[in-house]
């Protein structure tokens, strides 16, 4: 007894179980995003470019490091972080107290240059980590085979995920970061060093990029462009959400891989434009994005 | 300074005259052979048709003596990035203000389309190397397009036949969203449902695709004995990377349609051995492919795919035919062409038909597993040549243009 | 020098260009000019970044290339209907983003031009990954035949001078000051009882159906149309070009879509191809650091400064 109406539930199940491993990257993905725009007001078009990064740091400190992936899990996203804190410093502080739109301009420039550096020293073609020995093999459900790496995925992301969004919604630190971008005068009059927070925390949505790039490695081909293919999706979803909510971005993002799997079922021919209808819709009816409050 | 200011202003009035006139300018033949190379230097196809493309060619272009009618042979090589607009404004300035006689390489079909057209209107030819489509020789075949290696038919007639007479009836596809793709696999539907076997499903996944997950999870529910990868490159890498995580290699067989040397090498040989294919060229089936792939590992760092073995066999029977018809002119240059025989390490029993197919043996192969292994490039089994007849469908009336 | 006296001089130089240099090469600087151009409408004068716009001119290109290959229309037909329909579509587009100001207004226009995208990554009529190849030029008013690539031009050359002109009527008509002023200061064009939102949506209106004019044009020029001009790319590298000129300047898009196609197709065949995106996102990160008012902007700054 496998299909109902005419739909056959194992492959149904299947997709959306791969839609949630996919919405679990959309998620690190957006949240890293909606923290740097909803509390600084940058659009980091070079987040995609990051992730990249992340899965390239990861490959590379293995062949040449003999990092493993633990390891990398770790140090990867530092590495990165450290990367994104001198972008914040070196580049996008300087034009801070400019238009908003130059910093996404800046970024985008960055990740062009960050995409192209990869392609000239490793070719677009694609190269493969594997999964690490702990991982591998699967557990066999009565609907589909689950690699347990996929499963790592997606209880990895989530535990991050909602370790960020309680840091930044419920602790004193993330109380300081929220008061500090609505009104740095006053927190720097209290003390408090308001441009050390907003590089921290440009380098901690940096970081969350890296994260998803060392995850990545093991299941997608680690490639120059595998971040700028992911990258408008998850504008996409930020955009859904409502720009700069952060619990909004998490629920957007395993919500809209999951709406990416049964989408793959039903009509697999709209599954890469289904994000950007639903989009529309939520536009329309309310153009603040579905957790976001009206500008 | 009179004479520049004289012939710019002739120039000048030659263009503005022309937009009234309409002249047609066509470069005539200036008896020096400048070869074009478009390759894919960065992309999905970079490995199997990208720097080296341009190096085989350089090979045929010094063994042939480097000149031909008394002047030197000029190679010029761009990167395609495997997008037609890209290829077909390269192609158009080659041809319309550069003098490029021939342009060979061409990995992609979308590529070689959008070039063979630029072609066809300043009457040039184009040595299709690298790409799969049999178009250039069906639906969009013309008088100036010279296609060789391979093409998906020799793919499909090659690999399927054998899979579906051994009891394999029930097929599935997972396809590269383009041109290549869908004649890949309407090819290869035709071999099955000849042979009495069945597809039973499909999906088509945009070219490069990175996670195959849900395509071979589609796969696994179809109840198909085969699964066919009709995509090339890192796709069918990556799909069958893909396959082997979620357990489909262990329910399955696995057709990889088109799968080149270097792909075979990437793969990792617990996923990929035993896999039967189809193969223009394999450096280690004798001496004399042996000898020429040693030269070309020399100097390239790595061996040959069947596309740096076929752009050179192409170029060096074009250099021929040009040294013996005496001028670089493309109708003279390409009725020698078809008229004589390619006979070299890569064209065995081969011929260049009237629509421009150059058919030759073909090899099936089967991937060696690790422990058969002698060292890194020892991958393939051959098991059997394919007569040129037999690989290749006959040629259509109307695209004869011998 | 006055601007009359300066038109005159680039129309010379126009005209005279295709002795010196290869026309087909010039064709594309005139349609990256215009796109360069009715992408400025939007921001330079409405204050408007638009990150979808490479969705009209890959409209324009498809539109005009399927009916150039299936119906008998001549190419002047084609291209205006390439034009509406990139017209149309913008209408879609300004409804929807207008609402929306900075970046969200980037973002949205994003998202909408990504669904584009997909539609004619899927769409059967536009066969995809290859594209329309082999549009036919055809021969305007069934007269003139355009297979010529010096005729080609100085047909572009005659589209590119009617955009142009449209283009600087509307920035200098009263339509185009309010449009300033709501640039400058949109509460205060609310206040004086402008429909702010309904003047933003005809500019994009006039943008999109611009854009989509020289994607028409592009088509014909390569006989080609593909997925390239839809892609996201485009919509930044003509955020480039403009940049690079002078954002807000009438001479700046040209000069910024000169540089820029000068400089792919100088690096597209030689050694340095590989480095075309770095490049690209090296000029990108300069010009938003030091010199946001672009070429053209840096010099106008210049002689208003010294003369």
């Amino acid at each position: 007894m496998t299909t109902i109406f005419g739909i056959n539930l194992f492959a149904l199940f299947g997709q959306l179980l791969v839609g949630l491993i996919n919405g679990s990257f959309y998620a690190l993905l957006s949240l890293g995003l909606a923290i740097i725009f909803g509390l600084l007001k940058i659009i980091n078009f070079a987040q995609g470019a990051l992730y990249m990064l992340g899965a390239f740091c990861a490959l590379l400190a293995l062949k040449y490091l003999g990092i493993n992936y633990w390891y990398a899990l770790i140090l990867v996203p530092i590495a990165v972080g450290i990367v994104g804190i001198l972008m914040e410093r070196f580049l996008i502080r300087p034009i801070a107290n400019e238009d908003h739109l130059y910093s996404l301009l800046l970024t985008f420039g960055l990740a062009l240059i960050i995409q192209g550096a990869f392609t000239h020293a490793f070719g677009s073609s694609g190269l493969s980590y594997s999964i690490p020995e702990e991982l591998k093999g699967g557990i066999r459900l009565p609907f589909m085979y689950l690699p347990n790496y996929r499963a790592w995925i997606i209880v990895a992301s989530i535990i991050t995920c909602v370790g960020t969004w309680w840091m930044i919604e419920k602790t004193r630190l993330g109380a300081y970061l929220r008061a500090g971008t609505e009104n740095p005068k006053l927190m720097q009059a209290f003390g408090i060093n308001v441009p050390l927070l907003v590089t921290l925390t440009f380098g901690f949505g940096v970081a969350l990029a890296g994260f998803a790039g060392v995850m990545a490695a093991p299941v997608y081909s680690v490639s120059p462009d595998m971040g700028s293919n992911i990258l408008i999706v998850v504008f996409a979803i930020v955009v859904i959400g409502g720009m700069g909510s952060i619990g909004g971005a998490i629920i957007t993002g395993l919500g809209m891989g999951i709406i990416e799997g049964l989408t793959k079922y039903f009509y697999p021919e709209a599954s890469n434009t289904i994000i950007f209808l639903v989009m529309v819709v939520v536009l329309l009816l309310k153009p603040a994005g579905l957790f976001g409050k009206e500008a | 300074m009179k004479t520049i200011k004289t012939s710019l202003l002739t120039k000048i009035a030659y263009g503005v005259m022309s937009a009234s006139l309409s002249l047609n300018v066509l470069a005539a033949s200036d008896g020096k052979v400048k070869i074009g190379v478009l390759a894919d230097m960065g992309g999905t196809y970079a490995d199997i048709c990208g720097k080296g493309c341009v190096t085989a060619t350089e090979m045929a272009i010094e063994d042939f003596g480097g000149e031909v009618l008394g002047k030197k042979i000029e190679l010029v090589s761009a990167d395609s990035q495997l997008k037609p607009d890209i290829a077909s404004s390269i192609a158009r300035k080659w041809v319309e203000s550069e003098d490029v006689d021939t342009i060979g390489g061409l990995v992609s079909s979308a590529v070689s389309g959008a070039v063979s057209k630029v072609n066809l209107d300043n009457k040039k030819i184009t040595l299709i190397s690298g790409s799969a489509s049999n178009s250039f020789t069906t639906d969009a075949c013309n008088a100036y397009n010279v296609h060789w290696t391979y093409n998906v038919e020799a793919m499909a007639n090659g690999t399927v036949k054998p899979m579906v007479e051994s009891g394999k009836k029930n097929w599935f596809f997972i396809t590269a969203d383009y041109s290549f793709g869908h004649s890949l696999e309407s090819v290869a539907t035709t071999v099955i449902t000849e042979k009495g076997g069945k597809v039973v499903g499909g999906v088509r996944a945009p070219l490069g695709t990175t996670d195959f997950s849900s395509y071979v999870l589609q796969a696994q529910a179809s109840g198909a004995d085969v699964v066919a990868l009709a995509n090339a490159g890192n796709d069918t890498v990556n799909a069958l990377k893909a396959a082997s995580e979620f357990g489909l290699t262990d329910q399955m067989d696995i057709a990889g349609l088109l799968v080149f040397t270097q792909n075979s090498q990437a793969m990792d040989p617990s996923v990929a051995a035993g896999m039967r294919l189809t193969t223009g060229f394999y450096w280690d089936m004798d001496d004399q492919a042996r000898q020429w792939s040693a030269r070309f590992e020399e100097r390239h760092g790595g061996i040959p795919s069947m596309i740096h073995a076929g752009i050179y066999s192409a170029t060096m029977h074009y250099l021929n035919s040009v040294k013996a018809v005496g001028t670089d002119e493309s109708e003279a240059v390409i009725k020698h062409m078809k008229q004589n025989k390619p006979n070299d390490f890569f064209a065995r029993n081969a011929e260049l038909r009237g629509d421009g197919r150059m058919v030759h043996d073909m090899l099936y192969v089967e991937i060696k597993k690790a422990s058969e292994r002698k060292n890194k490039n020892d991958i393939y089994t051959i098991l059997k040549i394919i007569p040129a007849n037999e690989a290749y469908a006959p040629m259509l009336p109307q695209c004869d243009f011998s | 020098m006055n601007n009359l006296k300066l038109n005159i001089l680039l129309l010379i130089i126009a005209v005279i260009a295709p002795a010196v240099f290869y026309p087909v090469f010039l064709a594309k600087i005139l349609c990256f000019a215009l796109f360069a151009c009715a992408f400025n409408l939007l921001l330079g004068y409405a204050g408007l970044l638009s990150f979808g716009h490479a969705a009209f001119l890959g409209t324009g290109g498809y539109v005009t290339g399927y009916l150039m290959i299936n119906t008998g229309l001549s190419p002047e037909i084609a291209i205006i209907l390439g034009m509406v329909a990139g017209g149309i579509l913008g209408a879609i587009f300004g409804k929807l983003a207008v609402k929306r100001e900075g970046i969200y207004f980037a973002m949205v226009t994003l998202a909408l031009a990504q669904l584009v995208f997909f539609f004619y990554l899927q769409a059967p009529f536009t066969n995809g990954e290859d594209g329309l190849q082999g549009v036919p030029r055809g021969a305007i008013f069934g007269l003139i035949d355009l297979s010529n690539n010096y005729t080609m031009y100085y047909f572009v050359l005659a589209i590119f001078i009617l955009g142009y002109w449209i283009i600087n009527r509307t920035v200098h008509s009263p339509f185009g000051q309010v449009l300033k002023a709501i640039r400058e200061n949109e509460d205060r064009a609310i206040s004086l009882g402008y429909e702010v939102n309904r003047y933003k949506w005809v500019a994009f209106i006039i943008s999109a159906a611009l854009a989509s004019l020289a994607g028409s044009t592009k088509a014909l020029v390569f006989n080609l149309a593909s997925l390239t001009d839809v892609h996201w790319h485009m919509s930044g590298e003509v955020i480039l070009m403009t940049l690079v000129g002078g954002v807000g300047t009438i001479l700046g898009p040209i000069l910024g879509a000169g540089i820029v196609v000068s400089m792919q197709n100088y690096l597209s065949g030689g050694e340095l191809g590989n480095y075309i995106h770095i490049i690209m996102g090296f000029v990108f990160v300069v010009c938003v650091l030091s010199f946001r008012s672009g070429i053209v902007g840096q010099l106008l700054k210049f002689k208003r400064n010294n003369f």
